[in-house]
């Protein structure tokens, strides 16, 4: 038998009223893979990353972390399991210092769970891991400002933080380098290059220098179904790929 | 990780001097708070029991604004919390009037064990949607337990109420309630006993998730917590504090009744939270102290009182939407010596029309409220230290004057207020 996948989705299937928007999804991505999500579009990407990280139930199908199952699971039950996402559209605690929204990040994760009876400046190992995170994302300087009057980069990076603050073993970031320009998107890439190591990534993206840069598989996804999957080369060459992204191509 | 670390002995360093101010402060507090009752002008029975009131109006509103500022939860039935701790409170009292050996210290405890079984029922139901949802199921409940109170006339006797004495108790500790200015040291004890306690909740993992909820609730399900656990746990809290706030009042007032559980007590407390500023932790205090002293000043004034509480609140919300202790933050910003003397110079000039405002709106309504509501006192009636005639035109065209006059001086000296404002903050 081969090794558990870290992500294991079996024909899955979401559908809104009439409106089939997942059209049975199977992908394997293994541990401490690299995975990229692209595709065109509309094609479906962010809503299967809220089929994954259960933002939504699908209609059908199976999806298992780790090997268990976590299809229809409440998004907190599977952020428990060690799923963390990011966000396409910034997804922050506005009201909260930069500092706090990450320190909010790893509470659960570093085992305090609703626990009323523990100043929370005191707990030193989640002050670290947020500072760390903080230092890793490039935002010391910010620690104490509100995180909704940062700038959009910021933002974005801070978006980037909170999914990676709690340790996740599983990180989904949906396009994480969105409307930065190229200088940060550049350092981002060596941000998600970091904190993947050891872990494994998916991610959806539109800039195809991140994702060939950064992916070891790809998969496409048109229309809710994935045409093709496959090492970065072999999707750079695909017909089919090709089609779906330029239109059908003259024969040659 | 040096960098982290660096980071983080950096923190270290600049939290410890604001905390030991911050204790310095506490213990200022408490000092003044003890002495308070002491002072001259405030030794009679009814300033000491509005004292009372304030502490108990303060924990109250923390307890309002464990749901609302910090967890993003507006209830407009609070006051179902407050009232069945009293409830729960009058009944050990009676209990120990009856001869059960328990010190009258003690029995704010079984308030907040009324208000943390109510809350814990309501929550379980109420605390599964947020916003707007919420608001509407906190009215209904409201709505449900005030009816309750007068179909159940043996639990919570009705209109007049259930009373039992402060006094009667086999123990006393050497602490007995005779005095008002035994209760109001009573009281202090548990009030300051409280409000730490809901700091410190405020301080703790789940009470920074309640903040985070209260942003974000969606992305904290992304990090682990179940929004509505975390709202139920804030709404418990609150029940709980509301609970030990309405045994206070029944230590106090040695009677409860409806109207503890009553939607206008609901909406006092709001008012209260709203205008000291919601989003500080203290803010409810001052809004408490406040509309207390309000409260049963001004309706020694005026039968309007409830009406200018209502332009006040309005007033508040307009134009300092973060409340009294917004304003105080927003002031210690600009807190040196040639900045604040330009903001205060406009703020004195700003001081004529606001004033003549006042004086024609006060006019216009007392005389008003006089000819419509209390014709039997005739139309002679002496107002701002100056007899007048509500039936004569006089009085009616000084207040049209004053008014417009005010209104027409406003603009301008908002524009002073506004520029002096500028320049205190581009010096800094």
């Amino acid at each position: 038998m081969a090794a558990v996948c870290a992500l294991e989705l079996r024909g899955v299937e979401k559908r809104f009223g009439d409106t089939e928007i997942i059209r049975g999804v199977s992908l394997e991505i293994a541990r401490g893979e690299r995975h990229a999500i692209i595709g065109p579009n509309g094609a479906g990407k962010s809503s299967l990353f809220n089929l994954i990280s259960g933002r939504y139930a699908p209609t059908r199908g199976s999806i298992r972390l780790d090997g268990e199952e976590i299809a229809g699971a409440r998004p907190f039950v599977i952020s428990r399991r060690g799923l963390a996402r990011s966000f396409q559209v910034t997804n922050i605690f506005p009201r909260l210092s930069v500092f706090e929204n990450l320190r909010c990040s790893v509470f659960w994760s570093l085992g305090y769970r609703y626990c009323f009876w523990r100043s929370a400046d005191a707990l030193r190992d989640a002050a670290e891991c947020a500072l760390a995170t903080l230092e890793e994302i490039g935002l010391a300087a910010r620690r104490d400002v509100p995180a909704g009057v940062l700038t959009y980069a910021e933002q974005r990076a801070l978006e980037i933080g909170i999914a990676i603050a709690g340790g996740a073993h599983v990180i989904l970031l949906d396009e994480p380098t969105a409307g930065m320009n190229r200088g940060e998107a550049d350092h981002a890439v060596a941000l998600i290059r970091r904190v993947s190591e050891g872990r494994t990534l998916v991610i959806v993206e539109h800039d195809m220098s991140v994702v060939f840069g950064l992916a070891n598989r790809i998969s496409v996804l048109v229309y809710g179904e994935i045409i093709a999957t496959d090492v970065p080369e072999r999707i750079r060459d695909n017909a089919a790929v090709q089609t779906a992204y330029l239109g059908a191509l003259p024969d040659a | 990780m040096t960098g982290a670390a660096a980071a983080g002995e950096r923190g270290a360093g600049s939290i410890a001097p604001g905390r030991h101010r911050r204790i310095g402060l506490l213990v200022a507090i408490i000092a003044l708070l003890i002495v308070l009752p002491h002072l001259p002008g405030l030794q009679s029975d009814f300033s000491r029991s509005m004292l009372t009131q304030m502490e108990i109006a303060a924990v109250f509103a923390l307890s309002f604004n464990l749901l609302f500022g910090q967890t993003g939860l507006l209830s407009f039935g609070h006051a179902v919390y407050f009232g069945l701790g009293g409830y729960a409170t009058i009944g050990l009292m009676r209990a120990i009037n009856h001869g059960l050996p328990l010190p009258m210290l003690l029995v704010p405890l079984a308030g907040a064990a009324g208000g943390l079984l109510g809350g814990v029922l309501f929550g379980a139901v109420t605390t599964r949607r947020a916003g707007t949802i919420f608001a509407l199921i906190s009215l209904g409940v409201g709505e449900l337990v005030y009816a309750a109170t007068f179909m159940l006339p043996e639990i919570f006797g009705g209109e007049e109420g259930i009373t039992a004495s402060r006094t009667r108790a086999a123990i006393d500790l050497g602490f007995p309630l005779a005095s008002q200015l035994q209760v109001y040291y009573a009281v202090l004890l548990w009030s300051v006993a409280a409000a730490l306690t809901m700091y410190a909740f405020t301080r703790t993992p789940v009470g920074r998730m309640g903040n985070a909820v209260r942003d974000n609730a969606e992305r904290a399900e992304f990090v682990g917590y179940n929004a509505q656990r975390v709202r139920f746990i804030a709404f418990a809290m609150a029940g709980l504090f509301a609970g030990l706030a309405g045994g206070l009042h029944a230590i106090n007032y040695e009677i409860v009744s409806a109207d503890a559980v009553s939607a206008q007590r609901s909406g006092a407390v709001l008012i209260m939270a709203y205008i000291g500023g919601a989003a500080y932790f203290i803010g409810p205090i001052l809004g408490a102290i406040v509309i207390t002293w309000l409260q049963s000043s001004l309706s020694d004034y005026t039968s309007a009182w409830l009406l200018y509480l209502g332009v006040f609140f309005i007033v508040m919300i307009l134009y300092a939407p973060s409340g009294l202790a917004g304003l105080i933050v927003m002031h210690r910003r600009i807190a040196r010596p040639r900045a604040l003397a330009g903001v205060l110079v406009a703020y004195g000039v700003a001081l004529v029309p606001l004033a003549l405002i006042a004086a024609g709106a006060i006019l216009a309504i007392e005389m008003s409220y006089r000819l419509s509501t209390q014709p039997e006192l005739g139309t002679r009636m002496r107002l701002l230290w100056t007899p007048l005639d509500a039936a004569s035109p006089w009085p009616w065209i000084v207040a049209a004057v004053a008014l417009g006059g005010g209104l027409l001086l406003f603009r301008p000296a908002v524009a002073r207020v506004a520029s002096a404002w500028e320049r205190a903050s581009a010096q800094g």
